[in-house]
């Protein structure tokens, strides 16, 4: 069922104007999984330092949705987060061999819908940072 | 482009389990995003409604699940691009056993916390 594909060295970011769909699809799925579990680590650690007692907790959540680049990086991190989840949607299509003709438009509908769904949502995470 | 292909061969336990964490990951970040950014507001978070919601058994056992899923997928993703990169031999091992070791700590950790936020014990 599956045949190796020869892809080229994506690896060498110099030839970015000849990458294809699915290379800025592998580009945008690996960034947005390390920016992730990055995140899931910080998560863990920002939430073991702040429960320590109910005071502490709500003062340290509040504390930082204070801060205006905290809203920002939050924007950022549904920005994401939505690509990671609807490019994966797509891989497991794919993985699946369903739709394999529309790999292609699958990702640049990930990525309008990703950034539809992170614009509708700015005012959301920005209400009441100003 | 319409061939198949892709970077994986189906074959193996941490291939498939990438791909079972990653159905239910889809489905429970989407659910933990909308909750705790658009139903309930980040802002708006405090300790109280957090142990109400943590201390329902279903609710609490969905995140302890979405902790080891997400720390699996994530853990496993970091494991593969970097094999992807070229790592092999010794310092494979050794990425390997260090990448373990912080996913056991991770999900210890996150699962003291989590209990920590309940009144279940």
């Amino acid at each position: 069922m599956s045949q190796s594909y020869d892809r080229g060295l994506i690896e060498d970011f110099g030839r970015w104007t000849e990458f294809s769909a699915g290379m800025w699809a592998w580009i945008f799925h690996k960034f947005t999984g390390w920016v992730l579990i990055g995140y899931l680590f910080t998560h863990i650690a920002v939430l073991s330092t702040a429960t320590v007692d109910g005071a502490t907790y709500t003062q340290t959540l509040q504390g930082l949705e204070s801060l205006l680049v905290v809203r920002f990086l939050e924007v950022g991190l549904l920005a994401v987060a939505v690509f990671h989840i609807l490019n994966g949607v797509r891989l497991l299509f794919v993985d699946l061999g369903i739709g394999l003709e529309s790999q292609d438009k699958a990702f640049y509908a990930a990525l309008i819908v990703s950034a539809a769904i992170t614009v509708a949502s700015i005012p959301t995470f920005l209400m009441g940072a100003f | 482009m319409a061939d198949y292909y892709s970077s994986f061969e189906p074959k193996g336990t941490r291939w498939l389990f990438q791909r079972l964490t990653a159905a239910f990951l889809v489905v429970v970040l989407a659910y933990h995003f909308m909750l705790l950014h658009f139903v309930n507001h980040a802002a708006d978070i405090t300790f109280a409604g957090t142990q109400v919601r943590m201390s329902q058994l279903g609710y609490f056992l969905t995140m302890v699940l979405f902790l080891i899923a997400g720390t699996f997928h994530g853990v496993n993703g970091v494991y593969n691009a970097l094999v992807n990169q070229g790592l092999e031999g010794t310092p494979k091992t050794a990425v390997k056993w260090l990448l373990i070791v912080a996913s056991v700590a991770l999900i210890a950790q996150g699962i003291r916390v989590a209990i920590a936020m309940t009144n279940l014990i």
